[in-house]
């Protein structure tokens, strides 16, 4: 070893080998030194100050933002830097809602677990938090600020990973606190669920919406039958909270816990995954051999597809049009199981068991609801049955493993490798080839789409076709592809994209990890349950197949369509954000005028004023007016309904009127009227 | 290139032959503390008279066809730093400064001073102690026991002609360093020279060129750091207001140092007129080619712009200055990497305090030698304070480094004063010195020379240079907390210690000024204090503590007081006041127990009327409506 490249560390030499900063010697050296706001994936924030070092005797640094030299000689814990972290820390604590015993992340918080490494013992701070508004009006995260300790990771990990910035830092100082543009809920801007921001939490700030309780109600209720469907991922991370190394399936486990709650049936996501292979693969060949739009994108992920609603609109006729396996086994679920089950269809509940956070946003989709029922009721994430797993103070370690329920809880290994970045990709192929040559696959494995760069390039020759296949990670890299793809400049026919980075396996919803090598083994327990199946291909699954003998003929067809597949919408408009130009006392209606672009090169602003003389001037409010005169109506402006080639758009109480005349618009003013009146 | 010489000289001839013409020159300061106190009427007032009285009046030199002779040169200046005298009426070749001028005397001073060469008595400074009349800067101690090089034409030149500038040899600097020499010998003049950064690090400003110099990259900038925040300072304001071209100029050589083609001066938002000014300065020497794609026909290019402040304190920082350039949030980042390697944009960026800037035309004028007569050994040339407090003459001085705070407080200030602003022989309490990074210095360091070094030595800094005189009537612990609810406010947020441990300290001063202080406060105080010094991420945290560490050690009999005795030995703390009525004052009218809201105050009428202090909440309403000045304590 050169005695250049040295560099010691509590009197231990170690070498230097490309360490970018000296926290990451020290980590190498198993000292495992607080941090808040260092992760390896993201820049460098150095705000927490808890990774302060002596550094040659004299100067005190913080370790993650100082680049390693030769013959540094580093001490970690020394009088002054001991008190350095515990004032920090007590610091932090003063400006904490400590309510650990109601804290979801109570015994897995840093704060909590750095307070008893470091020996805080006593309260020398005044509290000084103040009472803050908890943001829960979204369907899939929570973020409380009061027990936030500002370390910034969630932020930068939506900017820089998923490139999608929905929060930041607001105001200064004391003041400071994380939140999206304006203050708004998470529910109203661009946030799309993904829930990396919960998996960097270090406390309990950031946490997947909860949706025990309603499951609880569920299972408490006579009157429902209640069913559960597993995804992949779930099995490869659960035992992590009860103890067990990540990676290691307890599937077995799982299914015995769910019925121990008084679960009816216990499915597979994994078979809708089987299903969505057929599916997907049989539109895929489709629009290969037939000229379809190409590249086509894969549409498991909600966050994916939110993300593509919203920046890239363009895009969106590249998505597969087949549904999430979740919705999927969701929709087949409602549609067979009353008769399986012998149940009413509205006393069905489908409760789903998922690593997601936006799966939860998913299920509540308009598209994936019908007449007021959700073919998913209820998304539990890994870490919330865990929780009820808990609550009922079931062993989960001495479970005695049970099998799946049929017929939707049989899978082979192709609907397991969903759950990792590659897996539906390899999955369809193990599909495609077979489907393309007519001849059986031998080895099972694609090990090219294997791997963890965030985009995987492939190409391969299946019979006389060429495929050109990429697999993409993180949004982040998933913008980059976008945009490739839009330059022109990338050309490939099918895309995979998984907007966690390492797929389903480390989504928002799983058990939260401080093991480094987590997603490693994650995934290698994918590839392991895939191998311990006696089958390896959707195709193979007797159970799909029957479902097509007995409701859906063949992949692709119109019941296939009916059932299996979705659309999409673009989400470029602002929801919220329309000025009301004429408001009323008693809002009964609302005459809403876009004047984006389009629609004001159409004449929208012409619209929007004549209809605001017709109203005042005609002194339509008498027209419905009681008692005494009552406002009833708002107008106001807002932008893009995104129905710009029908420009100008008007909408009077949600009901759109497309090229809108100022006569159109009059008369279902009117009509609308008729039908406030009618109420009144 | 000769060609561009001549063109700075011609504008110099010009000028000159201009001035030669001009037999009276008026400034009049239009420095804010001027302007607050109305010379911009006096100035309006000057034109009036002067065109009543038939004589030439010039305002500008370079364009206006002058008459022959006999002309009156009428211009307004930068700030003259004498704030607390102002309106100041400066006629420069009478050597006379009228002082706290109004309008209705302008017409006087034309008649007897203008046309009869009469000084008016009135009109002149009184020195407060002696009560000698001083006509002129030269004869006031305030004046001329400065050494005023860096301000040197601040206050005479009229900041909003380039012309002017040139014609008292500006931009030569700028092209000796475009012509004669090359980047390396830049940067080994200034560190030769001893310059050290003003805004606060001292840090050796050749040295820093050089980083970036060594630097590859065909992108590098300039930054001239105008954010001044410090409350009371204002060293930078005057210089952009009255002498914009000088840091013009200052940017330029240092652009040539390191290779930077394009520069910004960023400049606080709460000075509107300093950027007017150097967009002004920006633009005039865009247009006669001392700026732009050939400067000073060297071929060089050179873009400046100016940028205005975000409004945040932090944004004096230089990472988190470099953030707000890029439109992000003004939050300091963690250096390494520092910005001479990967500043703005990430390109290599050297940032430099508008005082810096300002010397350094200075030295490659003159030589390295004439500017290392000025000050010490380790920190060479002068410093500009502020000058505020308890001081008879509050204003913006310089002096050499090596000057004794004795001679600042007490002869160019003119003395202490108490609180009825009155000259005292004994007032001196203490300075506090940098600001709210600063520390505090008492009667043991009158005589220490100010450099660097020296108060390092005793826990203070020379930071920007603000200067607050503190007289026996203050109290330190609310002085501490004054500074540290500023910084405490003006944190960023991004690093704990500095966004908790600032919102603890002022809690516990809080506390202790309420009276609740225990000895644990105080230990808590340094313990916190000293964790916040060491652990900020960046310069505001890590010398957010210095006022109240500073104060602890050196007053902590004063903060013993507060704690054990709960009393404010300076009586200002009202919480700790010992509320009671005299004796001898009292007439028992009654009027105190009847507006007591809590009923503290007993007494029957035409008695001697007593308060209980348990009850008592010091509110101060009895002090306000007792005639007899019976209520003793507030």
């Amino acid at each position: 070893m050169n005695n250049k490249d040295i560099i010691t560390i509590d009197g231990v030499e170690y070498a230097i080998e490309g360490e970018r900063n000296v926290l990451e010697i020290i980590r190498k050296a198993d000292i495992e030194l607080p941090t808040f706001c260092y992760h390896s994936e993201l820049s460098v924030y150095g705000a927490c100050r808890l990774c302060m070092v002596e550094i040659n005797g004299s100067q005190i640094q913080a370790s993650c933002s100082t680049p390693p030299e030769a013959g540094m000689n580093i001490k970690t814990t020394t009088q002054q830097i001991r008190k350095i972290r515990k004032v920090n820390l007590e610091l932090l604590l003063a400006n904490h809602d400590i309510s650990c015993p109601s804290c979801v992340r109570s015994n897995n918080c840093k704060l909590q677990d750095l307070s008893r490494r470091l020996g805080v013992d006593e309260k020398r701070f005044k509290k000084t938090d103040k009472i803050q508004r908890i943001d829960d009006h979204s369907p899939s995260i929570v973020y409380d600020a009061n027990k936030c300790v500002l370390c910034g990771d969630c932020i930068r990990t939506c900017k820089e990973i998923q490139s999608v910035g929905a929060i930041d830092f607001a105001n200064r100082g004391a003041d400071t606190v994380v939140s999206a543009a304006f203050r708004k809920s998470l529910a109203d801007v661009e946030c799309v669920y993904c829930g990396q921001c919960v998996s960097v939490c270090p406390v309990g700030a950031l946490t997947p919406k909860p949706e025990t309780n309603e499951v609880w109600e569920a299972l408490n209720d006579p009157t429902k039958t209640v069913v559960a469907q597993v995804a992949p991922a779930v099995r490869v991370a659960i035992g992590e909270g009860f103890g067990q190394e990540p990676g290691e399936s307890s599937m077995g486990q799982v299914v015995s816990a769910l019925k121990k709650l008084g679960f009816d049936q216990v499915y597979d996501t994994s078979f809708a995954a089987d299903l969505t292979v057929l599916e997907e693969a049989t539109e895929f060949i489709d629009r290969k051999l037939n000229g379809g739009i190409l590249p086509m994108f894969t549409s498991c992920c909600p966050s994916w597809v939110k993300f593509v609603e919203q920046y890239y609109t363009d895009l969106i006729p590249n998505l597969s049009s087949c549904k999430s396996p979740q919705q999927m086994l969701g929709s087949v679920a409602k549609e067979i199981l009353p008769e399986v089950l012998n149940v009413d269809k509205k006393d069905l509940v489908v409760v789903s068991i998922m690593p997601c956070t936006a799966k939860k946003f998913e299920a509540k989709r308009d598209e994936f609801v019908e007449d007021g029922i959700q073919e998913v009721d209820h998304v539990l994430t890994t870490e919330g049955l865990g929780r009820m797993i808990d609550e009922a103070g079931i062993k989960f370690t001495k479970l005695t493993p049970q099998s799946l329920d049929h017929p939707l809880g049989f899978k082979t290994g192709a609907g397991i490798l969903f759950g990792g970045t590659g897996g539906v990709t390899e999955a369809v192929l193990r599909f495609a080839y077979e489907k393309i040559t007519g001849q059986k696959l031998l080895n099972k494995d694609f090990k090219m789409v294997r791997g963890t760069d965030g985009i995987r390039k492939a190409i391969l020759e299946i019979g006389e076709i060429t495929l050109k296949i990429a697999m993409v990670h993180s949004l982040s890299k998933a913008r980059e592809m976008c945009k490739a793809i839009i330059s022109g400049e990338a050309d490939f026919d099918f895309v995979e994209v998984m907007a966690c980075p390492g797929g389903c396996i480390a989504g928002g919803g799983q058990p939260i990890s401080f093991d480094p090598d987590f997603k490693k083994k994650r995934q290698e327990g994918i590839y392991r349950a895939d191998t311990m199946l006696q089958l390896h291909k959707a195709q193979d699954n007797p159970y799909v197949k029957g479902l097509y003998e007995s409701h859906l003929s063949e992949p692709g067809s119109d019941a296939a369509h009916h059932l299996l597949h979705t659309h999409y919408h673009g989400r470029k408009r602002v929801v919220d954000m329309g000025i009301k130009v004429k408001e009323s006392e008693h809002p009964k209606i609302n005459i809403s005028v876009c004047v984006g672009t389009n629609c004001f090169i159409k004449g929208s602003q012409d619209i929007l004023k004549e209809m605001m003389d017709y109203v005042v001037e005609q002194q339509i409010e008498d027209f419905v007016s009681f008692d005494e005169q009552q406002e009833i109506i708002d107008v106001s402006a807002t932008f893009c309904y995104e129905k710009c080639e029908t420009a100008p758009v008007v909408s009077i109480n949600n009901q759109k009127i497309e090229r809108a005349t100022i006569e159109k618009v009059k008369e279902t003013l009117h009509q609308q009227l008729a039908k406030v009146h009618g109420v009144l | 290139m000769k060609h561009k010489n001549e063109l700075l000289n011609k504008i110099k001839e010009n000028f000159d032959a201009n001035q030669k013409k001009v037999s009276h020159r008026i400034v009049i300061c239009a420095g804010t503390g001027c302007i607050a106190s109305g010379s911009m009427e006096v100035f309006e007032e000057f034109k009036k008279q002067i065109a009543a009285a038939n004589l030439n009046l010039v305002v500008d030199l370079n364009e206006e066809a002058a008459h022959d002779n006999d002309n009156i040169h009428l211009s307004g200046s930068g700030c003259q730093g004498f704030c607390a005298m102002g309106p100041l009426v400066n006629l420069v070749d009478q050597k006379i400064l009228y002082v706290k001028v109004k309008p209705e005397d302008v017409a006087e001073i034309i008649r007897e001073t203008i046309l009869k060469n009469e000084v008016i008595d009135r009109l002149i400074y009184e020195h407060p102690v002696t009560g000698e009349h001083c006509k002129g800067q030269e004869d006031i101690p305030f004046y001329n026991r400065q050494t005023r090089i860096v301000l040197e034409e601040c206050g005479i030149i009229d900041p909003e002609s380039i012309e002017e500038y040139i014609a008292e040899g500006g931009y030569s600097g700028a092209y000796r360093s475009f012509t004669e020499l090359t980047p390396e010998q830049n940067c080994q003049i200034v560190e030769d020279a001893g310059l050290r950064g003003r805004g606060g690090g001292g840090f050796p400003t050749g040295k820093k060129w050089k980083f970036a110099l060594s630097e590859t990259n065909e992108k590098k900038y300039i930054i001239c750091n105008g954010d001044e925040g410090d409350p009371g300072a204002f060293m930078d304001r005057s210089l952009m207001e009255g002498n914009p071209h000088r840091v013009v100029e200052g940017m330029m050589i240092a652009a040539r140092a390191i290779g930077a083609d394009e520069a910004y001066v960023y400049v606080r938002l709460e000075y509107p007129l300093a950027v007017d000014r150097m967009i002004e300065a920006i633009a005039d020497a865009e247009k006669i080619g001392v700026l732009g794609d050939n400067v000073l026909g060297t071929g060089k290019k050179l873009k400046m712009h100016v940028m205005e402040g975000a409004g945040a304190f932090v944004c004096g920082e230089e990472t988190a200055l470099i953030s707000s350039i890029e439109g992000k949030r003004g939050m300091p980042t963690p250096k390494p990497p520092f910005p001479a390697k990967s500043g703005l944009w990430g390109k290599p960026t050297i940032i430099n305090n508008v005082e810096t800037l300002a010397t350094v035309p200075l030295i490659l004028r003159n030589s390295v030698s004439w500017y290392k007569e000025h000050g010490t050994g380790t920190s060479t040339g002068t410093k500009t304070f502020a000058l505020t407090g308890h001081v008879a003459n509050t204003g913006l001085i310089e002096v050499p480094f090596g000057t004794t705070l004795r001679e600042i407080v007490y002869n160019i200030g003119g003395g202490v004063t108490d609180d009825a602003g009155n000259v005292t022989n004994d007032g001196f309490k203490a300075v506090q010195i940098g600001g709210p990074s600063g520390g505090c210095l008492t009667e043991a360091e009158l005589d220490m020379p100010l450099d660097y070094e020296h108060l390092a030595g005793v826990g203070a800094m020379v930071g920007s240079g603000g200067l607050v005189v503190m007289n026996k009537q203050s109290c330190m612990v609310q002085i501490a907390r004054f500074f540290m609810e500023f910084t405490q406010n003006e944190s960023c947020g991004k690093c704990v210690p500095c966004r908790e441990g600032t919102k603890q300290l002022l809690g516990m001063l809080d506390d202790i000024i309420a009276g609740e202080g225990t000895m644990k406060t105080l230990e808590m105080l340094e313990e916190t204090g000293e964790v916040v010094k060491i652990a900020s991420l960046c310069g505001l945290g890590k010398t957010a503590p210095s006022p109240v560490l500073s104060t602890i050690n050196l007053f902590r009999d004063e903060y013993l007081a507060h704690i054990v005795d709960k009393s404010c030995p300076t009586n200002n703390c009202k919480s700790l006041a010992n509320i009671t009525i005299s004796e001898e004052n009292c007439i028992g009218c009654t009027a105190c127990a009847r507006k007591c809201p809590v009923g503290a105050i007993t007494g029957n009428k035409k008695e001697l009327h007593f308060i209980d202090a348990s009850i008592c909440t010091k509110c101060g309403i009895c002090d306000s409506v007792c005639k007899f000045n019976a209520i003793i304590g507030f």
